[in-house]
C-alpha cells in the first residue's frame, strides 16, 4: 500500500513560471498585432523553430480550443461552427477554431442601459461563513452563492459585427464585454503554419482558415509512416519542405533566415524537451510527487513555447519543485495513491472535474500519459529535426505506438490503462482496440475504454465513465 | 432484350458480383490484388500481370468482425472493407494495397496489416500532400517503387518499364472511355438511368481494364448512334465519396432525376486525370497523382481561393444540370470539412442542392426519397 503523501497548498514556483510562459505567448502576439507585425496560427507540431528564426509571433489554435473547452465554452463554439455548415462529426478543436476564425467569440451579457454585466444566478460557489460552513438561504432552503465568485451570463457574439460598429461607447462596451480569457482574445491570423503529422484533418482545417482570411498557408506534410524508422526518402521529403517553408517565411516576415536565431531556437527546444522528459519521469516515483493530470496542464507550454528559453527554465524549476516534493514526502495529488494508470489519449477538457472525480474516489493516480514521449523529442541538426517531426502520436505505426506506451507503462509502474475513445480524434482512436489487446498480452494489465471527446461535452457520459473506472479498479485490485 | 440492354446488364451483373469475378480470374491462374481507396497506382498491379480489384466496402453486409478493430465512429466503407477481409469474402486475394490519405485510413492501414497477419501481404502506401514540387514527385516515386517491389515479390516477376508503359496506355484508354461514357450517359439519360450508370461505371473496379474498355467502348458506340434524348425530368450532378447503392439510386429514377455528371471519388474523381505517356513510367504515375486536383482529400496550395467549390459549381452548369446532390458519407472528415465552401460556391452560382447523410449499412431510404422528391420539385421549376 502506497503511503499517503501530503498535499501542498497553492501552485509551486515552477507551475507559476509555466503559466506565465503561456500568458506571455498570447500577450506578445497581441502586442505584435497592435504594432502591425504579422501573427501566425500554427498547428501544435509544426516545427516552431522555423518561425522562431524570423522572430515571428505564433499562436496555437489547438491550445486555444482546449482552453476554450476547459472554460466550458466548447459547446457554444462547436454549435456556432455547425451553424456555418461544419458537421458535428468533425474534430471539436477544429470546430471551435473554425468558429473563432469566422469571428465568433464568447461575450458577457450586459444591460444596454447601465452597461452593467447581468449576473447568472446559477453561477458561483456556495457562500461560506467564518467557520467554513455553507450558508443556507432561509427563503429557498438552498445554499447561498458567494457573490464574489458569480459570473455574468455568456452569449455568442461575432467580432466582425462589433468591429463594423462606428467608434464610440457602444463599440467599446461590446469589446470590453468579450470574455476576458486569453483564448477568447487571440489575435486574428496573417498567415497559417500547418503540419499534418498529427492528422490530415489539420490540412483541411488550415485550408479553411486560409480561405476565410485570405492569407498564405505554409504546409509541412508528414505522410503516415508504416515503419518504426524514418528512412532517407522521408527525411529528404521533409527537409525539402523545410527549405520551401523558409522561403515562404522570408516573404511573410520580410527578413532573411537567421541561422543564429534558428540554432538558438533548436537549442531551446531541445532543452525544453529534456526538461519536460525529466518532469514526466518524476511520475516513476511510487508514490508519485505529482498528479499526472498536472502534465495535461503543462502541455500548453510544450505546445506553445517549446523553443523559448523561459519554457526550458520553467520546466527545470518545476523539476526542482518535484525534487523537493520527494524530499518532503509531499505531492500535488490531493489523495492517497492506491493504484496507478496510464491515461490514453487527450483528456475531455470540458469535463476535467468529472474525469478526476472517480479517480479520486478510487485512489487512482494517472502516472503515465502518451504526451510524455510524444513531445519529448531531442534532435541535432535539420535531418534529425525532420525525423523528430515525423514521429507524432498519430503518424507512427502501431509497433512504435505500442513501444512508446508500454515503455512508459513499465517505467512508471502502472497497474492498468484507461483508454479514451475520443470522438474528435479518429487517427488516435483508430487502432486503440488492437493496442488494448497488446497492453494486456504484453504487460498483463487490465484496460478499460470509455467514450468521450476532447472538446465537445455532448460526447461524454459521466455515468458510463464512472462505471468503466470502477470496473478497471476492480480488475486492478483483483490482481493484488 | 436488345443488344445494348444485354451489354448494360452484363456490366451491371459484374458490378454486383465481385466474388464471382475474383473466382473467375483465379481459375484463369491469375493473381488478384485488392486495392483500397484512394489513388493507388493500379497500373503497377496490371503491369505485374495481376488483376487489381477495388475494395470500396459493400451495401449488403453488416459490421460484426471489424468491430474488434474499429470504434463506432469510423467510415463504414473502411469498416466493411475490413469485414470482407475477415469474413472469407476476400480470402482468395493474393494481397492488398492500403493507401493512407485520410484520418480513417491512417490507423486502418495498421488494422488491415494486423488483421491479415500471415493470410496475405498488405502493401502500405503513403501519398504526399505537397505533391507539386520536385521533392513531392520524388517522394511519390519512392513510394511507388516500394509498392512495385512488393508486387513483384507476389507476382514472382520483375515489372519491366515497357510493361508499365503498356499498362499506363491501357489505363489511359479505359479512363478516356469512362469519360466518354459519362458524357453519353448525360445525352442518353433515358437509357442510362442512375442505377444503370452506377453499375456500368462500378464494373471497372472488378475487371481487367482491357476487357472492360472493350465492353464499355461497344456500349458507348451504341449510345452514340442513338438520337440525343429529349429529357423531360430534371438533372443533377452527384458529389461525394461513393453512391452505388441501387436502392438509393432508384429514388432518383422515381423522381425523374437524371445524373448529368459526377464529382464522386468512386466514379469521375478516379478517372478524370490521365498519366502522361513517356519513357519514365513510374514518374508518369507520380505526375498523374500530382495533377489530381479539386479533390477533398488533397491539399490545395491555393487554399485561400475556393477552387474546388467553384469547380463543382461549374460542373453543374457545364453539364446542363439544375442542381446537386451531395452524398455525405457519415464520419468522412474531408467531405465534411469542404462542405461549407462547396455550399458557398453553389449558393453564389444559384444552384440548389441537398446533402444526404449516408452510410453503407443504410437499409431504409424513406427520408432520402422525401428529400429527393422535394429537390425534384424545386428543380422542375428551373428546367
Amino acid at each position: 500500500m502506497a503511503e499517503e503523501a501530503k498535499k501542498k497548498k497553492g501552485p509551486s514556483p515552477g507551475v507559476l513560471a509555466l503559466r506565465k510562459v503561456v500568458d506571455d505567448v498570447y500577450e506578445e502576439a497581441r502586442q505584435a498585432k497592435k504594432r502591425g507585425e504579422p501573427v501566425g496560427w500554427s498547428s501544435s507540431k509544426f516545427p516552431c523553430e522555423l518561425a522562431a528564426a524570423f522572430d515571428l509571433h505564433v499562436v496555437y489554435p489547438e491550445n486555444q480550443a482546449a482552453g476554450i473547452a476547459a472554460n466550458r465554452n466548447g459547446e457554444m463554439l462547436c454549435t456556432a461552427a455547425e451553424d456555418i455548415g461544419y458537421d458535428n462529426d468533425i474534430c471539436g478543436y477544429a470546430r471551435i477554431s473554425l468558429a473563432y476564425a469566422a469571428g465568433y467569440r464568447v461575450g458577457r451579457k450586459f444591460d444596454p442601459e447601465t452597461g452593467e454585466f447581468i449576473i447568472d444566478p446559477a453561477s458561483g460557489k456556495p457562500l461560506k461563513d467564518e467557520n467554513g460552513n455553507v450558508v443556507i438561504d432561509e427563503e429557498t432552503g438552498k445554499p447561498k452563492k458567494d457573490p464574489k465568485t458569480q459570473t455574468p451570463y455568456e452569449e455568442l457574439v461575432n467580432i466582425n459585427d462589433i468591429e463594423a460598429l462606428p467608434d464610440g461607447e457602444e463599440k467599446e462596451r461590446r469589446l470590453n464585454a468579450l470574455k476576458p480569457i486569453r483564448q477568447n482574445l487571440m489575435p486574428a491570423p496573417d498567415f497559417v503554419l500547418c503540419c499534418n503529422n498529427i492528422c490530415n484533418c489539420m490540412t483541411k482545417w488550415y485550408e479553411n482558415i486560409a480561405r476565410m482570411h485570405n492569407i498564405p498557408l505554409i504546409m509541412i506534410d508528414i505522410p503516415y509512416n508504416n515503419d518504426v524508422d524514418v528512412d532517407d526518402s522521408k527525411v529528404a521529403y521533409v527537409r525539402a519542405q523545410f527549405d520551401a517553408a523558409i522561403k515562404q517565411l522570408e516573404k511573410i516576415s520580410g527578413r532573411k533566415f537567421d541561422q543564429k536565431k534558428f540554432d538558438e531556437a533548436c537549442h531551446n527546444a531541445n532543452r525544453t524537451a529534456k526538461a519536460w522528459l525529466k518532469v514526466c519521469d518524476y511520475l516513476q516515483y511510487k508514490p508519485s510527487p505529482m498528479s499526472g493530470f498536472d502534465l495535461f496542464n503543462h502541455m500548453a507550454d510544450v505546445v506553445t513555447a517549446r523553443a523559448k528559453v523561459e519554457t526550458a527554465e520553467a520546466f527545470e524549476l518545476l523539476a526542482q519543485d518535484l525534487e523537493q516534493n520527494i524530499k518532503d514526502g509531499t505531492s500535488t495529488l490531493p489523495f492517497e495513491e492506491k493504484k496507478r494508470v496510464m491515461f490514453e489519449g487527450i483528456p475531455c477538457w470540458p469535463k476535467l472535474p468529472a474525469l478526476f472525480k472517480p479517480l479520486k474516489e478510487n485512489g487512482i493516480n494517472v502516472t503515465a500519459v502518451v504526451y510524455a514521449p510524444a513531445f519529448g523529442f531531442v534532435f541535432d541538426g535539420l535531418d534529425e529535426m525532420a525525423k523528430a517531426y515525423y514521429k507524432a502520436p498519430n503518424s507512427v505505426c502501431i509497433e512504435q505506438g505500442v513501444a512508446w506506451r508500454e515503455g512508459i507503462c513499465r517505467d512508471n509502474k502502472v497497474d492498468g490503462v484507461l483508454v479514451h475513445y475520443n470522438r474528435s480524434c479518429k487517427p488516435w482512436s483508430g487502432y486503440m482496440a488492437e493496442m488494448q489487446r497488446r497492453f494486456t498480452d504484453d504487460l498483463g494489465i487490465p484496460c478499460a475504454g470509455f467514450d468521450g471527446d476532447q472538446a465537445d461535452p455532448r460526447n461524454f457520459n459521466a455515468a458510463q465513465y464512472e462505471t468503466r473506472v470502477q470496473g478497471l479498479m476492480e480488475a486492478m485490485t483483483a490482481k493484488d | 432484350m436488345s443488344n445494348m440492354d444485354t451489354k448494360i446488364q452484363e456490366l451491371i451483373d459484374i458490378s454486383r458480383s465481385p466474388k464471382a469475378q475474383l473466382k473467375k480470374y483465379k481459375e484463369q491462374g491469375k493473381k488478384v490484388i485488392g486495392v483500397l481507396p484512394y489513388y493507388a497506382p493500379e497500373e503497377l498491379v496490371h503491369a505485374a500481370g495481376m488483376v487489381p480489384m477495388g475494395i470500396w466496402g459493400t451495401n449488403t453486409k453488416t459490421i460484426t468482425r471489424a468491430k474488434e478493430y474499429c470504434a463506432t465512429f469510423y467510415c463504414t466503407i473502411a469498416q466493411l472493407a475490413l469485414e470482407m477481409l475477415l469474413d472469407g469474402t476476400m480470402d482468395d486475394l493474393d494481397g492488398i494495397i492500403t493507401p493512407s490519405i485520410c484520418d480513417t485510413l491512417r490507423p486502418m492501414t495498421q488494422n488491415f496489416r494486423v488483421a491479415m497477419g500471415e493470410k496475405m501481404p498488405v502493401i502500405f502506401l503513403a501519398h504526399p500532400q505537397n505533391r507539386f514540387e520536385e521533392f513531392g514527385i520524388k517522394f511519390t516515386m519512392d513510394q511507388y517503387h516500394d509498392v512495385k517491389k512488393q508486387l513483384e515479390k507476389i507476382a514472382s516477376k520483375a515489372i519491366t518499364p515497357e510493361e508499365l508503359e503498356h499498362s499506363i496506355k491501357v489505363y489511359n484508354a479505359c479512363r478516356a472511355e469512362l469519360r466518354r461514357f459519362v458524357k453519353l450517359a448525360n445525352d442518353h439519360c433515358d437509357v442510362i438511368t442512375p442505377v444503370k450508370r452506377s453499375g456500368i461505371i462500378k464494373a471497372h473496379w472488378f475487371m481487367l481494364k482491357e476487357e472492360y474498355t472493350e465492353m464499355l467502348g461497344a456500349l458507348n458506340d451504341g449510345l452514340e448512334a442513338l438520337p440525343v434524348c429529349d429529357w423531360k425530368g430534371t438533372k443533377v450532378v452527384t458529389s461525394g465519396i461513393i453512391c452505388d447503392n441501387p436502392k438509393l439510386l432508384e429514388a432518383f429514377e422515381k423522381n425523374n432525376i437524371a445524373i448529368a455528371a459526377d464529382d464522386v471519388a468512386h466514379e469521375s474523381r478516379w478517372f478524370k486525370t490521365d498519366a502522361p505517356e513517356t519513357n519514365d513510367p513510374v514518374r508518369d504515375l507520380a505526375i498523374q497523382y500530382t495533377n489530381r486536383d479539386h479533390d477533398v482529400l488533397l491539399y490545395d496550395p491555393k487554399s485561400a481561393e475556393n477552387r474546388r467549390g467553384e469547380f463543382v459549381a461549374n460542373l453543374v452548369k457545364e453539364s446542363g444540370a439544375q442542381g446537386l446532390v451531395l452524398f455525405m458519407q457519415q464520419f468522412c472528415d474531408p467531405e465534411e470539412m469542404e462542405y461549407p465552401y462547396l455550399k458557398k460556391a453553389l449558393d453564389a452560382a444559384d444552384i440548389p442542392h441537398i446533402k444526404l447523410g449516408i452510410d453503407q449499412q443504410m437499409r431504409d431510404f424513406g427520408q432520402v426519397e422525401t428529400s429527393l422528391q422535394a429537390l425534384a420539385d424545386v428543380l422542375s421549376m428551373r428546367v
